[in-house]
C-alpha cells in the first residue's frame, strides 16, 4: 500500500491567538455567517424583562449588552423576553422599579443595569436580577430575624453585581450575565459562554479549498476558520478543556486523525492507519481518544492513550462498529453497530468489553451521544426513511422523537444538557439547527454561504 | 672532331645521368610500405563503413523496438482510457453488493490489471447523504472492499489495490433527489 506523506500541501491555517479569544472584535469578516432564527417554542417560555442598561457616557458602546442577554435568554428556549414597547418603564435598579406596573403585565422577573465610562478602555457594568412577585409581597423592604434582631433585607434582588470590563469584553460579559441569570432562575448552569465547531463545505467547482473547519461562539458570533482544505474534513470534537479539537482530514487523499490546539493552531497527526480512521472523541478526562479504525479488516472501536499512543481494541465483531461516545464517567462507550442486522446503539463496558443493545425503536438508530447527567441517550432515529433526532431515557428505554425534518444528523449536546445542536436540511441546503431536550424549542442557524454540518458543542469554557 | 663532339655530349650527359641517378624512384621497400598503408586505409574505411552500417541497423532495430513499445504503451493507455471512462459502479441504498450489471466492467478492469502488474488503482467508496457521516464512512469502505474483493477474485494482486472511503463527503451530484442519491452511491476505480 502506498502512503503519501504530503506535508499538508494546500492546507491554510488561518487563525491567531487573538482571533480566537473571547475578546475578538465582531467586525471581523464572518465566514458562513450563522444567525439563530427561532422557529418554535417561544410561547412555552417564561416572560422576562431585560430593561436596556443605562449608559451614562457619550460615546457609542462597543456592543449592545442588553441585546446579547435578550437573545441568549430567548435562545435558551426557557425565557421569552418582552419587547421594549411593552415595558411600562425603564428602571436602572430596584429602587426605581414600580413593581405593580410589571406585575400588571405578567412580568415577575426584571433585569436592570447600567454602564459607566471609566478611564481608558474601561467600563463599569452593574446589573440586578429582580423578583417582582417577592418585592410585591414584601413591599421591597423585607425584614428577617438575625440573631433576635429584625434586619431589613432585599431578598427580592436575586443578583446584584458590578464589574469593570474592557471594551472588547462586552460580549463575553453579556454571556456571563446571561449565565448568572439563567442559573439563578432555572437551577441549571448556563451554557452561553461556549463555542461550537463545525464544517463548512463550499461549492467544490468554484473553490480551491472548499472544506473548512470553523469555530464560533455558541450563537454564531466570532466565526474563525481554523483550517481550509481541498479534501474533506470531518467529525470535529472538543477536548474537555476546550483548547483542542480532534478531527478527520483527507488532505493526503486518505483519512487521518489530527488534534489541533485552537489557540496556537499547533497540530499533531494521531493516526494514519490503512483503511478508516474516523470518529475521534476525547474521553471526559481528556487523556484518551476513542476512535474507529478498520486496520484489522472492518470498522472497530479503539481507545488510544494519548500520552503513550497505545491503542486498545474495544470491539471485535464482523459487522460495522462506529460512532463511539463516552459516558460522563468515562467507564462505558456507546456506539453504533450492525451486529444485530441494522444499525442500532450499543453500550460497551470498557473493563469487561461486554456490549449491550440500548435501542429498539424505529428501523435504525445511529450517532448516539449521552447527556451530561447520564440519564438520556440522544440518537439519530431512522423511521420510514426519515432521520430524526430522538432522545431515549436510559432508565426506562422510552424514546421521544424531537425533530420532524427529513435528514437530521450529527447531534451534539450543550454542556449543561439543555439543548442539542445538529445538522439538518433547510431549503435543500445543510444547515445547523437547535432543539431543546424536551423538543419544544427549535431554532435554525441558516448560513449565508455553503453547506454547514458536523456541529460539535464545546465544554464550559469558564 | 666527332670525338670532340662525342666527348662534349658525354660531358653534358654524364652529369645529367648523374643527376638522373640522384633523382631515382622509390625503393621496393618504400613501395611495399606505401601499398600496405593504402591497404590499411582501405580496410579502415571499409571497417568504418561496416560499423556505420551496423550502428544504423542497431539504431533501426532500437527504433523499431521503441516504436513497438510506444505502440504497446499507447494501446495500454488507450485501453486504460477506455477503462477510466467506465470507472464507476453503482450500489443500492445501504447495500454494498456488486450488481450483476457491473460485473462485466469490473472484469475488464481486472483483466487489464492482471496484464499490467505494475499498474495500481485506488478504489473509492462513496455513499448518498442519508445516514450519519461516520456511518457512511464505514458503508463507503464496505463498497470499496466489495469492488476490491471482486477484482481479487479475478486474479488481481492485492498489492495493486488501495481502498479509500469518502463516505458522503464527495457527492458526484449535489442535492437530495433520488437521482442524486443513486448517482452518489458508488465505487470508483481510479488508476494511479
Amino acid at each position: 500500500m502506498k502512503i503519501r506523506a504530503n506535508l499538508i500541501p494546500y492546507l491554510v491555517v488561518v487563525c491567531a491567538i487573538t482571533a480566537i479569544s473571547f475578546s475578538t472584535s465582531y467586525s471581523k469578516k464572518a465566514l458562513a455567517e450563522l444567525e439563530i432564527v427561532i422557529t418554535e417554542g417561544v410561547n412555552n417560555a417564561k416572560p422576562i424583562a431585560v430593561v436596556p442598561f443605562k449608559w451614562t457616557g457619550s460615546t457609542v458602546l462597543p456592543e449592545d449588552i442588553t441585546q446579547v442577554i435578550t437573545n441568549n435568554l430567548l435562545r435558551s428556549g426557557k425565557f421569552n423576553p418582552i419587547s421594549l414597547s411593552n415595558m411600562p418603564q425603564f428602571p436602572t435598579n430596584d429602587t426605581e422599579i414600580n413593581y405593580g406596573a410589571w406585575a400588571d403585565i405578567g412580568i415577575d422577573t426584571v433585569i436592570t443595569g447600567s454602564i459607566e465610562p471609566l478611564e481608558g478602555n474601561q467600563y463599569r457594568v452593574q446589573f440586578q436580577l429582580i423578583d417582582v412577585l417577592r418585592a410585591q409581597m414584601t413591599g421591597g423592604a423585607n425584614s428577617v430575624l438575625v440573631e433576635g434582631q429584625l434586619v431589613a433585607t432585599k431578598d427580592h434582588v436575586l443578583e446584584d453585581r458590578a464589574k469593570n470590563i474592557r471594551g472588547e469584553d462586552f460580549r463575553q460579559y453579556a454571556h456571563i450575565i446571561s449565565d448568572i441569570v439563567y442559573e439563578r432562575l432555572t437551577g441549571e448552569r448556563g451554557a452561553f459562554l461556549t463555542r461550537i465547531a463545525y464544517v463548512v463545505v463550499r461549492d467544490r467547482e468554484t473553490n480551491r479549498l472548499p472544506y473548512q473547519l470553523v469555530i464560533a461562539d455558541y450563537d454564531g458570533a466570532n466565526e474563525t476558520r481554523l483550517l481550509s482544505s481541498p479534501e474533506p474534513l470531518m467529525s470535529p470534537s472538543w477536548s474537555p478543556d476546550g483548547n483542542t479539537l480532534a478531527y478527520v482530514s483527507f488532505e493526503n487523499n486518505r483519512p487521518q486523525i489530527f488534534i489541533q490546539n485552537i489557540y496556537t493552531t499547533e497540530r499533531t497527526l494521531i493516526t494514519s492507519f490503512e483503511g478508516i480512521n474516523s470518529s475521534p472523541v476525547f474521553s471526559p478526562d481528556g487523556k484518551k481518544l476513542a476512535m474507529v479504525l478498520s486496520k484489522d479488516g472492518n470498522p472497530e472501536i479503539y481507545v488510544m492513550d494519548l500520552a503513550s499512543r497505545q491503542l486498545e481494541r474495544i470491539t471485535r465483531n464482523r459487522a460495522i462498529d462506529t460512532e463511539p461516545a463516552w459516558a460522563p464517567d468515562g467507564k462505558t462507550i456507546t456506539f453504533t453497530s450492525e451486529r444485530g442486522g441494522k444499525a442500532q446503539i450499543y453500550r460497551v463496558d470498557l473493563n469487561t468489553k461486554r456490549a449491550r443493545r440500548l435501542t429498539f425503536e424505529g428501523d435504525r438508530n445511529l450517532g448516539a451521544e449521552i447527556t451530561p447527567d447520564n440519564n438520556n441517550l440522544v440518537v439519530v432515529n431512522q423511521t420510514q426513511g426519515n432521520y430524526h433526532i430522538a432522545r431515549q431515557q436510559l432508565s426506562t428505554g422510552n424514546m421521544l422523537v424531537l425533530t420532524r425534518t427529513y435528514l437530521d444528523e450529527s447531534p451534539s449536546i450543550a454542556p449543561n444538557g439543555s439543548m442539542i445542536i445538529y445538522s439538518t436540511l433547510h431549503e435543500g441546503k445543510q444547515v445547523l439547527s437547535l432543539v431543546s431536550l424536551d423538543g419544544r424549542f427549535k431554532a435554525l442557524l441558516p448560513a449565508t454561504d455553503g453547506e454547514v454540518k458536523s456541529p460539535s458543542w464545546s465544554p464550559f469554557l469558564l | 672532331m666527332l670525338n670532340n663532339n662525342k666527348l662534349r655530349t658525354l660531358l653534358v650527359a654524364i652529369p645529367a645521368l648523374a643527376l638522373m641517378a640522384c633523382a631515382s624512384g622509390p625503393t621496393e621497400e618504400e613501395l611495399a610500405a606505401e601499398r600496405a598503408k593504402q591497404e590499411a586505409d582501405r580496410i579502415a574505411a571499409e571497417q568504418a563503413a561496416q560499423e556505420a552500417a551496423q550502428a544504423e541497423a542497431v539504431a533501426q532495430a532500437e527504433a523499431a523496438e521503441a516504436e513497438a513499445l510506444r505502440m504497446a504503451r499507447e494501446m495500454m493507455q488507450q485501453e486504460k482510457a477506455e477503462l477510466e471512462a467506465q470507472q464507476t459502479v453503482y450500489f443500492d441504498f445501504d447495500r454494498s453488493t456488486i450488481k450483476s450489471e457491473f460485473e462485466a466492467i469490473l472484469r475488464k478492469h481486472a483483466a487489464f490489471l492482471v496484464k499490467n502488474g505494475d499498474q495500481s488503482i485506488r478504489v473509492e467508496g462513496h455513499t448518498d447523504s442519508r445516514g450519519t457521516p461516520e456511518y457512511n464512512i464505514a458503508l463507503g469502505e464496505r463498497r470499496g472492499q466489495a469492488v476490491e474483493t471482486f477484482l481479487l477474485n479475478e486474479g488481481v494482486s492485492s498489492s495493486q489495490i488501495t481502498v479509500v472511503s469518502f463516505g458522503e463527503e464527495k457527492p458526484a451530484v449535489s442535492g437530495t433527489s433520488e437521482y442524486a442519491f443513486a448517482q452518489n452511491r458508488r465505487g470508483v476505480v481510479v488508476y494511479e
